[in-house]
């Protein structure tokens, strides 16, 4: 690069170029202040006391930070049930979807019947049915199961487990799909002549193979689960069975009096483990974004 | 024993025919290549035989038992990849050793099986690297090795020098047949690279459209070819074949080439030949090393002819002279003190006595 | 099995009969198959496939379902002045907010593109971060941003002697407000997915163009475009149905309101069905959404199917 730019002949080529790598840089930092402002000023928030928050001063700084949000939200039970909750649903819904999304990944991939193509184009298609078209049908389906079965389905987290996959299931397996049929056909074929079965092919070739692919999809699944927000405002209404953004939303946000100090640190805590996750695997999570489109 | 016998196999992809009744016994120990343009179904019948495709119709036998329904890994075979298909997250040592393992093979065992392979080819050094670590040379070894170190029944090589660049492809070749020199056990490669046939093989098949050919040693192949097609694909440059007229006279047969080159037929052909007098369709087939400058002292069975040359190409060892003869191109391998020159007249020397007469309609050699 | 077959094979057999076997084994091979996809099916059949078509079904009961009317809850839909609103502010809202985040995705990845490749990573980790916080955490702190009396935005523009903006308060601005919020979610998804494609076009392609006289925008215009053609396409088509479906960012920051001006389908139907207690007519307002997700899945299909073709 400044090889390129120390040649003198190219005195103008250079001159631009600088000016074009310069008004880059400006832009860059202009949409890094917009898109990194609320999360920013959640943070801030976070650090104030109720009284530094309705004072008239500068909101964008804290004068005086604390973490008396932080522990007031620790002691909150029902905080701690949210974030439980939020914990055993996104870990199960991972297990469940990579245990689904795998297992048809394979057999979609490589082994093949009757159908097994149309499938595999409708398993993207249904991806894309949203979930605002279902859960109302979802709703008056679990109220009748409930009538048939005598097993409460309304207002449990565990009802969340059985929904999230459909967010889940159709991606995960888009990916790994793609991932499974990167891998080239000798190195099953290679596998079967060793002696392995199929079950073997897949656990001990196509897994570690494919590993990139599987933490992709494990963090996708985690981080849909996490975040949803239609189907608990939908399906659970008691504090006890709530996960965390709907939690905060209907209990933290209550009549006209705005605790926003708790409110913004809620919110930062939610948000902390995708970040958490992002920051430590955002190739995987990048290459799990990108996926779905350069391979569809 | 390890032989394999295969009796009338077919394979038909929905109903389009790639290998159309193939019969073929290969014996303990043997060498045995497959090769063929792309596409004549020579890696369909070696992927049948390694289990990986079902049969259509037909048997296969390996040792004597028939393994059509038996799944590849019951059939005591190994198989090296075109693209070597090591497992990319295992190193050399566990690639070699996947199969032992998964067949619960004892620990110290598959030590002293591995160290021993990977002695015999040279390896031993890279046993801890990944697959991505290792050239192209360094990776055919491998594979070969994963094959080896289960000591099966049967080898099977599908185009494993493709990959390689031309230098490697020699060398490896060589090795090839070292190793099995030292593990003697019965081996079907497919290559379609004649060349590589005919350096490997005890036996070579020729195959073309889903059928045989012919299967003959090289030797036989090379010099007594059946077939056009196994006189056109064996041998480089390609053996000419030269339109040619079959006439008698006063108890000789002479080939006329055309108006004024009319060359004698050895007189030993001539009770073999004398019934094609007459025949439309005969092509005279000679290799270019049976077309030379004349010598001083002409043997019986040789004729002299002129001809103009056209093209030369000078290789150091040998001058190949090309020159048109009825509209088809005519190549002569000669020496390069002879010094023929581009568009002069020269005389050349046909040797006869290792002619091959086609017949073109039915595409036999007589 | 497996034994059985070993048994089989090792007797000879008259032909027909070890044909059967064959197909036996090969049918057998994809029984396993077709269980191993088994669980993928049961879910998308059951919590997918049979809830949309039953949503069709449910949209023509009554509101307290007990009997069949027909269109009665479309025809009642198409009578109201609220109904027309929402489709309008659902197109409003969805087709504004793909075009300005696909702009400004396209915009920034030829920014990030631009700068030397070691910083890039860095620069792309933090513009990310919008698409990575769960939305309905991050709309909470715009809900704070927009407060009516502790806006932070607000003390901005007065410290620069403008007034104070009713982010919320007032439709119009209630409704560019959910549109920002939306495109600020989703921008960053266009810029990793353009610098993605960005990455793929070949540099010699700029510089044979460069040799050929292009600019800068001819450059833009005959290389750059027409080789992210494709993916520009599958991510405005895929943005444009999440984002009709949008229920987080304006359920929280508006809820519908002021007077139900800022409303899209998905919250309209949550207000209806499950908080009105009328499913049928929130399944039947929900049922609007088909539509556009009809001509996704055609354009889809066509993509999949001509890929295939190439192949």
């Amino acid at each position: 690069m400044s090889a390129v730019l120390e040649r003198p002949r190219t005195a103008s080529l250079r001159r631009e170029r600088r000016w074009a790598l310069i008004w880059s840089y400006v832009f860059l930092v202009l949409f890094a202040v917009l898109f990194l402002t609320p999360p920013l000023y959640m943070l801030v928030t976070s650090l104030k006391t109720s009284a530094e928050i309705s004072a008239v001063t500068l909101p964008w700084w804290v004068f005086h930070p604390t973490l008396e949000n932080y522990f007031g939200l620790f002691d909150s039970e029902a905080y701690r049930t949210f974030f439980r909750n939020s914990l055993v649903v996104s870990l199960s819904v991972v297990a469940i979807t990579m245990v689904i999304s795998i297992l048809a990944a394979f057999s979609l991939s490589r082994m093949r019947f009757w159908g097994s193509a149309t499938l595999a184009t409708g398993v993207f298609l249904t991806y894309l049915i949203p979930e605002t078209l279902l859960f109302i049908p979802l709703f008056k389906i679990f109220a009748f199961v409930q009538d048939w079965t005598g097993i409460e389905m309304m207002n449990h987290w565990w009802v969340l487990i059985i929904v999230y996959p459909t967010l889940t299931v159709p991606f995960c397996t888009w990916i790994m799909i793609g991932y499974f049929a990167s891998i080239p056909k000798e190195l099953d074929e290679a596998a079967l002549i060793d002696g392995a079965s199929y079950f073997q092919v897949l656990t001990r070739i196509f897994l570690p193979v494919a590993l990139p692919g599987v933490i992709a999809a494990t963090i996708f699944a985690f981080t849909v689960s996490w975040a949803d927000f239609l189907y608990p405002m939908a399906f659970t209404t008691s504090v006890d069975q709530m996960v965390l953004p709907a939690g905060i939303v209907t209990t933290l946000i209550k009549g006209d009096v705005y605790n926003w100090g708790q409110i913004m640190t809620a919110a930062l805590l939610g948000a902390a483990p995708p970040l958490l996750i992002y920051a430590f695997l955002m190739d995987y999570y990048i290459a799990g974004l990108t996926a779905g489109a350069t391979k569809g | 024993m390890a032989q394999v016998n295969l009796r009338k196999i077919v394979k038909d992809y929905d109903d389009v025919p790639a290998v159309r009744g193939i019969d073929l016994d290969i014996a303990d120990k043997e060498f045995v290549v497959l090769v063929g343009p792309s596409g004549c179904g020579k890696t369909t019948t070696l992927r049948m035989i390694a289990g990986l495709e079902d049969i259509t119709d037909g048997e296969i036998l390996i040792g004597g038992d028939l393994v059509n329904d038996v799944p590849p890994k019951d059939r005591d075979i190994a198989m090296v990849f075109q693209n070597y298909a090591l497992y990319p997250h295992m190193t050399v040592h566990e690639n070699m050793s996947f199969g032992l393992r998964l067949k619960k093979v004892p620990k110290d065992e598959i030590q002293r099986r591995v160290k021993a392979v990977a002695g015999i080819l040279g390896i031993g050094e890279l046993l801890e690297r990944k697959p991505k670590q290792l050239s192209g040379g360094q990776r055919q070894r491998v594979a070969m090795g994963r094959a080896i170190v289960r000591n099966p029944k049967v080898f099977l090589f599908d185009e494993p020098l493709s990959n390689l660049d031309a230098k490697l492809r020699v060398h490896m070749r060589t090795e090839i047949k070292k190793v099995h020199q030292k593990v003697r056990t019965t081996t079907v490669y497919v290559t379609h690279d004649q060349v590589e046939a005919m350096t490997l093989a005890d036996r070579v098949v020729v195959m073309n459209a889903g059928l045989i050919e012919q299967v003959g040693t090289p030797h036989e192949l090379y010099h007594s070819p059946a077939t056009i097609f196994v006189a056109g694909f064996i041998g480089s440059p390609a053996m000419n074949m030269m339109r040619c007229g079959l006439e008698e006279s006063a108890g000789a047969l002479r080939l006329r080439l055309h108006g004024d080159i009319s060359l004698p037929v050895p007189a030993e052909r001539v009770a073999r030949y004398r019934s094609h007098v007459g025949k439309a369709n005969l092509l005279l087939g000679l290799r270019p090393e049976h077309l030379t400058e004349t010598r001083a002292q002409t043997l019986p069975g040789q004729a002299p002819f002129d001809v103009t040359v056209e093209v030369t190409e000078p290789l150091g060892m040998e001058t190949l002279v090309f020159f048109s003869l009825n509209g088809g191109e005519v190549c002569a391998r000669t020496n390069p003190s002879a010094n023929l020159q581009p568009g002069k007249r020269a005389p050349l020397l046909a040797d006869l006595r290792y002619m091959h007469l086609i017949d073109e309609a039915s595409g036999r050699v007589l | 099995m497996a034994s059985g077959i070993a048994a089989e094979a090792a007797a000879p057999l008259p032909a027909t009969r070890r044909r059967s076997t064959r197909r036996r084994f090969v049918r057998r091979k994809s029984w396993i198959a077709f269980l191993m996809a088994l669980p993928l099916i049961a879910l998308i059949g059951a919590l997918v496939v049979y809830p949309a078509f039953y949503s069709l079904y449910l949209a023509m009961l009554n509101k307290g379902m007990e009997h069949f009317v027909g269109l009665g809850n479309f025809s009642f839909l198409f009578r109201r002045d609220l109904f027309w609103m929402v489709v309008k502010q659902s197109v409003i809202f969805a087709v504004s907010a793909v075009i300005f985040k696909a702009l400004i995705g396209f915009v920034v990845a030829h920014f990030v593109h631009n700068i030397p490749a070691k910083g890039q990573r860095k620069w792309r980790g933090m513009l990310l971060v919008p698409w990575v916080i769960p939305p309905a955490m991050s709309t909470l702190a715009w809900f704070w941003l927009f407060d009516p009396s502790y806006s932070a935005f607000n003390w901005v523009l007065s410290r620069i002697g403008l007034h104070g903006v009713p982010w919320l308060g007032d439709p119009l601005w209630a409704r560019f407000s959910v549109i920002l919020v939306n495109v600020w979610y989703g921008a960053p998804f266009f810029l990793i997915m353009y610098l993605a494609a960005l990455k793929s076009v070949p540099e010699q392609l700029y510089e044979a163009a460069a040799i050929d006289g292009a600019n800068w925008w001819q450059k833009i215009w005959y290389v750059t475009l027409p080789m992210m053609r494709n993916i520009i396409a599958i991510t405005v088509l895929f943005s444009l149905i999440v984002t009709f479906a949008n229920f987080d960012i304006v359920r929280i920051l508006t809820n519908g309101g002021p007077i139900d001006q800022t409303h899209v389908f998905a919250t309209w139907a949550f207000q209806l069905g499950i908080e009105g207690g009328d499913l049928p007519l929130g399944a039947c307002v929900s049922l609007f959404m088909f539509p556009i997700l009809g001509v996704a899945a055609y354009f889809i299909l066509r993509d999949i199917n001509r890929r295939g073709n190439e192949a």
